[in-house]
């Protein structure tokens, strides 16, 4: 009779890291439909692309680091990093974008620092940050949301052509003309003098509250966000003290409907985004900050630097900088926040009080 | 039973698989071929045999008595012969071996002469302390503390709550279950003989929800007793892991019981049900611990159940009674499946702890899976009964951070296991703990110990300094007493010389020789004269420092 040696616990929950992270990229649905429907085909086409070329280098770099292929695939964060990213980047992104983009995200921001799990940044926001910083203009072209006036929503084999110039060259489109225009916040902080009132016109790319199709994109991923906190997948520190913070600081320095309007709450919760990082960007554990309390100071910095970029900076979103700058403060977060452990008082048991155990020992060879 | 529930953070709800076990009331067992009754089955040191190879015992008879405060005595469960006393396999974390007591059953199992208190209320708590440790009772949950330790609190000990803790929260087992179904009375009237020990004010025999029979049961008990009391059932929502000691003291009272201290310094103390009904037997019937009941489940075995077992009986015979298919078990675990231990082999006997054996097979435990990196998602810090951050601690322990281990207070971990549980990433989390505190202990000791060298060490050297010192300043003290009588003698010499300055011609005559022998006595006065000075002047200096070496050696003493 030969018994197995293991030792406790013996029980296993049913939980599983590929599983939490195919619950991830399938709560993206509700916001996918809503971004595919008012931004066309190129959505659909940069995601699938993504997830190509993300399998791709993951494989490559799986091989490269001599490890089991499958036990890494299997784990779907890099399918999780490619959909976050692929649904950040601008409908008709050229092909190539992409690739810089979740290669740089997989390669470098993952695989270069130990793979899942040993990440400091949240590798889909270091690729965005890339791809922003080297390629400005590719990165805030976006065609006009479906319901504004004069918008062409681009067909599949349009979208297809754009992405993939070989595409229209076999197809005979060589050159599509796509009418691009800058996203409702770009337009707002550009607003030039002119006050809520006169660029909230009909037809134009606002819409009820925030900018057209975007209100909708952004309740698809609110709603995607409350079925993974249903699922208790993510937690409700991060989304909802970074989504609280952005609303207090937006009712702040609101200023109104005049010119020196700075967006209402609404507009600031509903535009860009917002709800992408509060369910699904900045809940990234592996770069969040840990214990109850961490989170909650590591949500409300998401949410103060957001805004702060993007009424007094210089870029009209401020998603990723804001989440990689988290991402820098959140060891330190951690260290400052630990939980009061049972039978211990407050204040008694901090890690960061490094002399602490020395005292300690020697005071028990003094008692000795 | 309206009675105000605190609560505890953390914890889970894994399948409870109590119902295999619960189909069937309490079985017997049939005398195996041979007991072997190991002299630890309890925590602290173990028992010291009184009786030797070859001698014939009764049922009963102390086979090994208690040797200190924390130990706890073994019995015969049976008559019989005591064949060899030696090493065998004991039910062991790690499959070690221990001192055992082999005793041969004659069948007849003839009971010694036993004499049971039918009223307690006249007798000495101490005196019903000391049959408690006589019987060889310890902590039947799991941990076998032995039990008239917790007992004997310190006279100023004011004892407000007694728990007792029938929450058996842990999945699989029923043991503590079917004994309140089944024999409720006597549970009942172990509390009683531990309220009249302990004079405490309230008694709360704590039950988790998941098991109405038994709590119906106990209250049944309850509501017959006619005479006062103070006992209260108290039924807690089951979550694993209500029935841990400093959880069910938090969910039942809201106090925290502070780190690195027992129960009863806040005036509380726990004891487990099984314990509770060994008390009854023992001191109302004069019965030592010598059985115990055994929950025998998992899809090994076709008769799940709970065996009435005697201490010692072979796991490989209670097992058989439950009808064990050896093709299909692949882990033996003794307690729960969430913190009881896989054993090596089925020799080993049943002991005073082993509350439940799991005879698993492969598709209700298969093998465990590779863990994934940990991607913190903090799932185990949210299920922590400690509110500990887990993930930390599997941090520092994959570095061996130890330092920062114990700051993050690893110490304090209970190792229930919800945090591997809930893992994603299937990361064995309390056996780097587990692993960790092993560590620590190690350097701790090895940190004392050579703190300990280092004092030698140090007071060594200041020693020798010490002895060094007074050792120059006596060379010294000599040095100057010499150079002292050197020039005494010069400067009689001198005086000789300019008393007598015709004497440099000695050879000239002795014509004045009687002034110069009054010279010479002068001169020799005046050198005895500089020698005592310069004695009585080394001794001084001898007595000081004399002083300077005893001071650190005063300092020392006290």
């Amino acid at each position: 009779m030969k018994l197995e040696k293991v030792t406790s616990p013996h029980l296993h929950g049913r939980s599983d890291t590929g599983h939490v992270m195919r619950l991830v990229i399938l709560a993206t649905l509700p916001g996918l439909v809503a971004l595919t429907w008012f931004f066309g085909w190129g959505v659909f086409i940069n995601l699938l692309w993504a997830w190509i070329v993300a399998l791709g280098f993951e494989t490559l770099v799986v091989k490269i680091r001599k490890r089991p292929l499958g036990y890494y695939i299997n784990d779907y964060s890099a399918l999780v990093t490619a959909t976050l990213l692929g649904l950040a980047l601008p409908p008709l992104a050229p092909w190539w974008l992409t690739v810089v983009g979740v290669g740089f995200a997989i390669v470098i921001a993952k695989h270069l620092y130990g793979g899942l799990g040993s990440n400091p940044f949240n590798p889909a926001a270091v690729g965005y940050v890339v791809l922003l910083i080297s390629f400005p203009a590719e990165m805030s072209s976006w065609v006009p949301a479906r319901g504004i006036e004069a918008a062409v929503t681009p067909g599949f084999i349009d979208s297809l052509s754009s992405i993939f110039p070989v595409f229209g060259n076999l197809l005979g489109q060589p050159n599509v003309d796509i009418i691009t225009q800058a996203t409702p916040l770009d337009l707002f902080k550009q607003k030039q003098g002119l006050t809520t009132a006169e660029i909230w016109q009909p037809g134009s790319a606002f819409g009820h509250f925030a900018g057209v199709g975007w209100e909708w994109v952004n309740l698809g991923f609110l709603v995607g966000g409350i079925f993974l906190l249903q699922r208790r997948i993510i937690y409700w520190h991060i989304p909802v003290s970074m989504l609280g913070t952005l609303l207090l600081m937006s009712l702040i320095f609101w200023g109104g409907s005049g010119s020196e309007s700075n967006g209402s709450p609404m507009f600031h919760l509903f535009s860009g985004a917002t709800m992408l990082c509060a369910f699904f960007i900045a809940t990234d554990p592996v770069t969040a900050a840990t214990s109850t309390r961490g989170r909650l100071m590591y949500g409300a910095g998401i949410g103060l630097i957001i805004y702060v970029i993007r009424v007094w900076g210089n870029y009209p979103d401020a998603v990723a900088f804001a989440v990689l700058l988290m991402n820098f403060c959140a060891p330190l977060i951690d260290q400052y926040v630990q939980p009061r452990t049972y039978g211990h008082s407050q204040g008694q048991n901090k890690g960061h009080k490094q002399n602490k155990s020395k005292n300690s020992t020697s005071d028990q060879s003094d008692d000795s | 039973m309206s009675r105000k529930l605190f609560s505890f953070p953390g914890g889970i709800h894994p399948p409870e698989n109590k119902l295999q076990s619960l189909s069937i009331p309490i079985q017997a067992v049939p005398l195996p071929s041979k007991l072997i009754l190991p002299l630890q089955q309890h925590i602290g040191a173990p028992a010291k045999t009184i009786i030797s190879a070859g001698e014939s015992v009764k049922k009963g008879q102390c086979l090994a008595e208690a040797q200190g405060f924390v130990s706890a005595a073994v019995h015969a469960p049976t008559s019989g012969t005591v064949v060899e006393i030696a090493d065998h396999e004991i039910p062991h974390a790690s499959g070690l071996t221990g001192l055992c007591i082999i005793l041969q059953p004659d069948q007849k199992d003839q009971w010694i002469e036993r004499q049971g208190i039918a009223d307690i209320r006249n007798i000495e708590p101490t005196e019903l302390v000391n049959i408690i440790r006589q019987s060889g009772i310890a902590g039947m949950g799991g941990a076998g503390f032995p039990t008239s330790v917790k007992l004997s609190p310190p006279a100023d000990a004011n004892i407000k709550t007694l728990i007792i803790n029938a929450v058996e929260c842990e999945p699989y087992i029923t043991s503590d279950d079917v004994l309140m179904r089944e024999r409720a009375a006597g549970v009942i009237q172990g509390v009683l003989i531990l309220t009249h020990i302990l004079q405490n004010q309230q008694s709360l025999v704590a039950i988790e929800d998941n098991k109405p029979d038994a709590i119906a049961a106990m209250q049944e008990a309850l509501a017959q007793l006619n005479e006062p009391h103070n006992i209260e059932i108290v039924v807690i929502p089951t979550r694993y892991p209500s029935g841990g000691e400093k959880q069910l003291i938090q969910n039942l009272t809201g106090i925290e019981v502070p780190a690195g201290k027992p129960p009863l310094h806040v005036g509380i103390v726990v004891q487990n049900t099984a314990t509770t009904y060994a008390i009854h037997r023992a001191i109302e019937h004069g019965e030592p611990l010598i059985s115990r009941i055994v929950t025998l489940t998992g899809n090994a075995l076709k008769q799940p159940g709970n065996y009435e077992a005697l201490l010692g009986t072979p796991i490989e015979h209670l097992l058989e009674q439950a009808q064990l298919d050896q093709h299909q078990l692949s882990r033996l675990i003794m307690g729960g499946p969430m913190m009881g231990f896989a054993l090596e082999s089925a020799n080993a006997p049943v002991v005073k702890t082993t509350n439940c054996l799991l005879a698993a097979n492969r598709e209700e435990y298969p093998e465990p899976e590779p863990a994934n990196p940990c991607i913190r998602c903090g799932a185990c810090a949210e299920v922590c009964p400690a509110s500990l951050l887990p993930q930390q601690l599997f941090w520092f322990s994959m570095g061996g951070e130890l330092d920062k281990a114990e700051q993050y207070n690893l110490a304090d971990c209970i190792e229930c296991g919800a945090c591997s549980y809930v893992c994603p990433s299937h990361i064995p989390l309390v056996q780097y703990y587990r692993a960790t505190k092993g560590e620590l202990a190690k350097r701790n000791a090895d940190l004392k110990q050579s703190d300990h060298a280092r004092d030698r060490f140090e007071f060594r050297e200041l020693r020798l300094a010490q002895e060094k010192a007074a050792k120059d300043a006596k060379r010294k003290a000599r040095a100057d007493a010499s150079a002292k009588a050197q020039a005494a003698k010069k400067a009689a010499a001198e005086l000789e010389a300019k008393n007598n300055p015709e004497g440099s011609g000695q050879s000239e005559g002795k014509g004045d020789s009687a002034a110069s022998d009054s010279d010479i006595v002068k001169a020799a006065l005046a050198r005895v004269e500089a020698k005592k000075k310069a004695q009585a002047e080394a001794a001084a200096s001898q007595t000081a420092t004399n002083e300077s070496t005893s001071q650190p050696e005063t300092q020392d003493r006290s």
